[in-house]
């Protein structure tokens, strides 16, 4: 049974590592998405696994939004918004982190893992720190595997 | 407004896990406004009925809608092609909004969304205060325009008791006392000794405990 569970886990970690995750990052404009722009400038090199889509603030953000990207077999869901106390629109980004949380439950709820779902606070100046919550989350999506429900849509 | 709260989801996959087509219905009215079960919850909740059915592999076809009042038989008759489409309908509505479609139809199960919590007043967004409880026999116009009944933890006819402490509820500091509140409207009003009015006891019977209760506006009604 050890020897099993052994290849088992080695095979699924193979299998993980050939996996390119699809992940869907909702950016505000204010923050990580200037931060993304900087990094295109500098010349950053982070994982290409990332689907940006650019939002007026990070409080936009509906719980809908992030579950329709699992329900299409997102891999995993960045929300990036600003600093906290930060936000161009005063509270948008603690609105955003409190959605994020509600979704997570809900997610959990259903069987997917809540971590497929994450909230991160960065500045437009922080470059580099949008490149290493990109390979962060990447990684820690391979580490979990395709969403379930990928495997289900290519069936 | 009628305030609801979604149920767990938890509770909810569980209800509806031997179904396959599921009809979600909203209500325009009350629980849109109180962020329960409106057109945004209802889109919510399809979508996480359809993720968690294709979690554990199967074919769940889940569709909703939002009628603009559940309460009543005209908007509830407007379903009739859906739920001839379903083998479950979960509704979103108030207490009376479930009761309405499961009358109308009988054939297929209908399965609550959400607790029906109170009659609220929205202090804040998304933050309601029962304000009233439907006694059926308004005083406030003695009490400052507060209500004893919904608003006092004993619902003290002569208040306040001797636990309030500093304009807080013996029961729970986070409550305001009711008869506090009065107290202070009634000063501020220059009407202090309307609290030296004693209140008689009141008849409970048209507050519900005599069994449900009917309002029948008679010149209106058609026969």
């Amino acid at each position: 049974m050890a020897t099993e569970a052994v290849v088992s886990s080695e095979t699924k970690t193979e299998a993980n590592e050939a996996f390119q995750p699809r992940i869907v990052a909702f950016c505000c404009n204010y923050c990580a998405y200037a931060a993304a722009d900087l990094a295109g400038s500098m010349r950053l090199n982070y994982p290409p696994d990332a689907r940006v889509i650019r939002l007026p603030c990070s409080g936009k953000v509906e719980i809908l939004y992030i579950l329709r990207a699992i329900e299409d077999g997102a891999d995993g869901v960045m929300v990036m918004g600003c600093l906290e106390g930060d936000c161009h629109f005063l509270n948008g980004n603690y609105r955003a982190t409190k959605r994020v949380a509600a979704a997570k439950k809900m997610i959990a709820a259903t069987g997917i893992e809540p971590e497929r779902v994450e909230m991160f606070n960065l500045s437009s100046a922080m470059a580099a720190k949008f490149g290493e919550a990109i390979k962060d989350m990447t990684e820690k999506v391979k580490r979990l595997g395709p969403s379930p429900l990928r495997r289900s849509v290519t069936k | 407004m009628i305030v609801g709260e979604r149920k767990p989801i938890n509770e909810i996959l569980e209800m509806t896990k031997p179904f396959e087509r599921i009809h979600v219905v909203g209500c325009g009215t009350c629980v849109t406004i109180s962020l329960a079960g409106g057109e945004k919850e209802v889109d919510i909740l399809s979508s996480v009925l359809r993720i968690a059915a294709r979690r554990q592999g199967r074919e769940v076809k889940v569709t909703g809608e939002t009628v603009e009042r559940q309460c009543e038989k005209e908007w509830v008759g407007a379903l009739k092609g859906k739920v001839r489409d379903s083998d479950a309908i979960v509704s979103m509505a108030c207490g009376i909004g479930v009761q309405v479609v499961a009358e109308m139809y009988p054939d297929v199960p209908v399965f609550p969304a959400l607790n029906t919590t109170m009659m609220g007043y929205p202090t804040q967004h998304a933050v309601w205060l029962e304000n009233c409880r439907a006694c059926g026999d308004c005083m406030v116009h003695l009490t400052g325009g507060v209500c004893p009944i919904a608003r006092c933890a004993k619902q003290m006819m002569n208040g306040p008791c001797g636990g309030v402490q500093g304009g807080r509820c013996v029961v729970d500091s986070s409550i305001d006392c009711a008869w506090s509140l009065i107290y202070e409207r009634l000063k501020a009003a220059g009407r202090l000794e309307w609290m030296s009015k004693i209140q008689p006891p009141r008849n409970w019977e048209i507050a519900g405990s005599f069994g449900p209760r009917k309002t029948v506006k008679e010149e209106e009604v058609i026969t």
